[in-house]
């Protein structure tokens, strides 16, 4: 056990290392909690532990990283966690789309604007799959089946109710103008095998999610939802990489969502602490594994911080409550 | 220490029964009203929220009642337990709500060893060299195990703070 | 055959000095987490991915893979000695192995317990290594409507086996149900029966029920009796373990019943809980010691214990080969081979011969390894019955609050379990039986979730439940379960007076 002597004595000799460069005086003095709001084995849970890793391995904080998961109500656990630590700065939380979807599905009393936004770590795709044992090449294969088949047969599925999955499929109905049945999964690994048993009709799963099954020929990519093609362009399937799948919106479907993976921490933090997180944030991205980890899932490396990063926040926000009002997601109607 | 007075009196099992079935009955009614907040009915994909907890807060309500009857009609005279036996429950019962209340204010660690020390020395008598030796043992072995090497966080109070661990 | 080959080459990756000691160093940490409640498996496994970040991915994922065998042997030791399972598969070893640490046989419970986790696990290592691709493509079968039915088929092979009086095991059913019902309902993603309230937005987890209904009820249960000292009797000397083992042949129908129960309800996404509970249900039905089934029959912990490792181990066979996990902590597994840069799916076996067979070979190793530590430590863990009572109480009380708190971090948490160990003994005390009430919080949720997805998949039509030969034999094999007592009642009155035994 330390005594607070020997607490505050480390403390003066970690300022008097630090000293010599500019004013990023503060540290953590204890653990860090990293909060999941998402169940173990997740793309939010994988990114963390990915993270926990490397701080681990490359020695970049002098005391541990703790990763704990917070599911409970879509999340709603852990976001509440963080909002009643106020000045608990040894709390950061990492979040997904449910950081927007939560609160307005289930009424929880709960906005971003209660945390401090630190950083974005990077944008997770999503892209439109088919089985590959059925005859559709592209969007617009698929789309008039869609249209040809009895209104409501064509099965699409997704992680979750009302949030990121069945969001993208009501814009894509709206896009087409058709309709499809929206089966809710417990995780996106689940949606891509049921895929590849038939169960459903096709999927908006995240490329980490479908790689495996895409490399074994059994899923095939239709489009990304984003604006521009992805960026990594080494063989999966066929010949193909991530780069060669078109654009959802070049084949018709005017559609474009990518979900944050971004890092907030409790509230009323100061400047030198977020400074802190940031910092630690751009080692932890310089690292060849990090690197790795990004090309595997082949996300948006976008790295945003400060008043950039909230308004990128802040306009998403807007975004998803007029997607989820049309869409009739929002709580208590 | 009571266990040999066997005229002792204690309330009676079929009063406990009938009440344990209230209890549920009165349990089975919240969820009945929870799922009609949810949404009962059948909807056009399937059942809704609350449509599979109002039929099972339904069961509930229902069969509570027969084991309400039941419990009345043919339950046995028998006691429930004596109020000595009772005692000897309770002197589990409050000195753990206590500790689980405290949790929250004092922390684990602190909550933990007057706990085990208030259950050896007073419930089990030990000499105190005993009570101290497993009371403070067993929080420091909680530290290590799971703060240290398994990087569990337990709930903290301000003696941890103080100690800056 | 080229299997046979490339597991060889696996032994000798598994067998590599560094792996080894990597091996017995997951085992016994596995067995700590195990031991420890709210640690799990799953969780277990995610606290000490990170940890395994730095090493070549065979050797990590053989770390892994052993501190999930260890896990699974751990689980079982709390279940047999304080009635307090640390894991959803654990319950129905309880159900014999607890009662029989009371009479004093701690040793052969958990020494039957281990061993069977070992023959359930080899079973299905021995099935992974054979017909890995063939079952793969069997799985892929499993859709919503097909887990449904195998849910179904678990309860129905579960109830009408108590003896309490059927409306109260009734009650205690549906509360289980309404209780796995509170928090979000993942179908239409809106919060049910919460009322509002903040803390019960992730419902009520299985863990702090179990703590609570089983081990803290139990504690008080025996504070009736006061402090009197009784745990004197538990025998503690290896011999014990050569003295079950002689008596465990006898139960090889039971064993091989229960592997492949175990390896169905594993490579199927249902896992290693429906394993557990179908397996004891099915042992309780067709054994001639079934009345003494619940009051320390050692067939009582054989049954669930072989199918729940069956089940667990079969669970990684999906997991390499589709990706999908069939358990929680197969989940964290996924997500270590991927960071490691392993991409589970069908090409991972051509791909990366070296990994799987490797991870094969270490799962016949670990598994070999994992019970030598284990049953070595029998009497060490026997001779923790032999602690008086007023010392080992609070002791495991205050365990229990640390298990109870650490599934979701919360203090909320840890009152309720106190709620649930009062609750526990009231309803012990009345005759309400309690295994039900916990496979109802356990599949509960999972059962409604299946259900509704499949009706959302047929637009509300119940036909899907019998659409394919796959989902009506499950059906039907459900319903024949759930009428067994009736039918077999049928055919010994057909027979006259001769009583049907199996």
């Amino acid at each position: 056990m330390k005594s607070s002597v020997l607490r505050i004595a480390l403390a003066t000799v970690a300022v008097l290392c630090t000293g010599g460069m500019a004013s990023a005086a503060w540290e953590p003095v204890r653990p860090v909690e990293f909060i999941v709001p998402a169940g173990t084995g997740g793309g939010a849970d994988q990114m963390a532990r990915t993270i926990q890793g490397i701080v681990t391995k490359h020695n970049l904080m002098k005391q541990p990283l703790v990763v704990i998961n917070k599911s409970g109500g879509a999340g709603g656990e852990g976001f509440l966690d963080v909002k009643s630590s106020v000045n608990n700065p040894h709390k950061i939380i990492i979040t997904l789309s449910n950081l927007f979807t939560t609160p307005l599905a289930t009424g929880i009393p709960f906005n971003w604007k209660d945390l401090t936004p630190v950083a974005m770590l990077a944008l997770d795709e999503f892209v439109l799959w088919v089985n590959a044992d059925k005859p559709y090449k592209n969007v617009k294969d698929y789309i008039d089946a869609v249209k040809k088949a009895p209104p409501g047969s064509i099965k699409m599925g997704g992680t979750g109710s009302k949030q990121e999955d069945q969001i993208i499929t009501v814009a894509v109905e709206k896009a087409s103008s058709t309709k499809f049945t929206y089966i809710p999964y417990k995780g996106g690994g689940e949606v891509a095998v049921q895929l590849v048993g038939n169960h459903i009709d096709s999927s908006v799963n995240n490329p980490i999610e479908a790689v495996a099954q895409w490399r074994g020929g059994k899923l095939r990519p239709l489009c990304v939802f984003d604006g521009k093609q992805m960026a990594y362009g080494d063989p999966i399937a066929d010949g193909k990489g991530w780069k060669d799948i078109p654009t959802c919106k070049s084949q018709g479907l005017d559609m474009e969502y990518l979900m944050l993976r971004g890092v907030f921490m409790s509230p009323k933090a100061t400047k030198d602490q977020v400074d802190y997180y940031i910092e630690l944030f751009k080692k932890v991205r310089a690292t060849p594994e990090w690197q790795d980890f990004m090309k595997s899932g082949a996300f948006n490396t976008t790295f945003l911080t400060g008043a950039d990063y909230a308004k990128w926040v802040e306009v998403e926000e807007k975004r998803h409550e007029v997607l989820m009002k049309e869409a009739g997601f929002l709580a208590g109607n | 220490m009571t266990t040999n007075s066997s005229s002792a009196a204690g309330p009676k099992h079929r009063v406990v029964e009938a009440g344990i079935a209230v209890l549920i009955a009165l349990f089975g009614v919240i969820v009945i009203i929870g799922s009609v907040k949810a949404g009962i009915n059948w909807g056009a994909e399937g059942p809704r929220a609350g449509f599979f907890p109002f039929y099972i807060g339904i069961f509930i309500v229902v069969s509570s009642a027969i084991n309400f009857w039941h419990g009345l009609r043919d339950g046995d005279d028998g006691l429930f337990a004596e109020w000595g036996q009772l005692r000897q429950v309770m002197s589990v019962v409050i000195p753990t709500a206590i500790y689980v209340g405290s949790m929250p204010f004092t922390g684990l660690y602190l909550a933990s060893l007057i706990f085990i020390g208030y259950f050896m020395r007073w419930l089990g008598k030990y000499r105190w060299v005993t009570v101290l030796g497993v009371a403070f043992g067993m929080p420091i072995i909680t530290y290590f195990i799971f703060e240290r090497y398994f990087m569990v966080p337990l709930p903290k109070g301000p003696i941890e703070d103080w100690l800056g661990i | 055959m080229e299997e046979i080959v490339n597991l060889f080459h696996g032994f000798a990756v598994a067998l590599q000095p560094f792996n080894i000691m990597v091996m017995l160093l997951g085992i016994v940490l596995g067995v700590i987490i195990g031991v420890l409640p709210g640690l799990g498996g799953a969780n277990g496994v995610a606290i000490l991915l990170p940890l395994t970040f730095s090493m070549p991915p065979t050797s990590a994922i053989i770390m892994l893979s052993c501190i999930y065998w260890g896990a699974l042997f751990g689980g079982a030791i709390t279940s047999i000695l304080f009635n307090i399972p640390g894991e959803p598969w654990s319950v129905a070893t309880t159900f014999d192995g607890y009662p029989m640490a009371q009479q004093g046989k701690a040793g052969e419970a958990l020494t039957a317990a281990f061993t069977s986790s070992f023959v359930g696990a080899l079973f299905a290592v021995i099935m992974i290594t054979l017909v890995a691709p063939l079952v793969a493509s069997f799985a892929l079968q499993f859709g919503p409507a097909e887990k449904f039915a195998v849910y179904f088929l678990a309860f129905c092979s579960f109830v009408g086996l108590s003896k309490e009086p059927p409306f109260k095991t009734i009650a205690a059913m549906m509360m289980g149900f309404a209780l796995a019902a509170v928090g979000l309902d993942s179908i239409t993603g809106q919060l049910r029966l919460t009322f509002g309230f903040t803390h019960l937005l992730n419902g009520f987890d299985f863990l702090i029920a179990v703590i609570g209904l089983f081990g803290i009820g139990e504690i008080l249960l025996t504070m009736e009796e006061g402090l009197a000292f009784k745990g004197g009797k538990a025998k503690i000397d290896l011999k014990v373990v050569l003295q079950t083992w002689k008596n465990l042949p006898k139960y090889w129908l039971t064993m091989l019943r229960s592997c492949f129960i175990g390896c169905w309800m594993g490579i199927t996404p249902a896992g290693a809980t429906p394993a557990s509970f179908m397996s004891y249900g099915i042992a309780k039905r067709v054994s001639k010691n079934g009345n003494n089934f619940g009051k320390g029959e050692i067939e009582g912990v054989i049954a669930p214990e072989t199918a729940a490792h069956a089940a667990g181990t079969a669970a990684l066979l999906p997991m390499l080969s589709l990706g999908v996990p069939g358990s929680p902590t197969a989940a964290v597994l996924l997500g270590g081979l991927l960071i490691w840069g392993l991409q589970p799916g069908p090409m991972l076996f051509v791909e990366q011969k070296e990994f799987v067979w490797g991870l094969i070979a270490s799962m016949y190793l670990g598994n070999l390894f994992g019970l030598i530590v284990v049953l070595t430590c029998v009497p060490i863990f026997a001779a923790i019955l032999r602690v008086p009572f007023s010392i080992i109480a609070p002791l495991i009380l205050v365990l229990c609050a640390i298990g109870a708190y650490s599934v979701h971090s919360s203090t909320f948490d840890v009152m309720m379990m106190l709620v649930f160990g009062v609750v526990g003994y009231l309803l012990k005390k009345c005759n309400y039986p309690l295994a039900p009430l916990v496979l109802a919080i356990v599949l509960g949720d999972k059962a409604e979730e299946a259900f509704r997805q499949s009706l959302l998949g047929s637009q509300g039509s119940l036909g899907i439940f019998f659409s394919n030969p796959l989902v009506s034999t499950i059906m039907v094999l459900g319903l024949i379960a759930l009428f067994w007592s009736a039918i077999q009642e049928g055919i010994t009155r057909l027979r006259g007076t001769r009583t049907a035994a199996a």
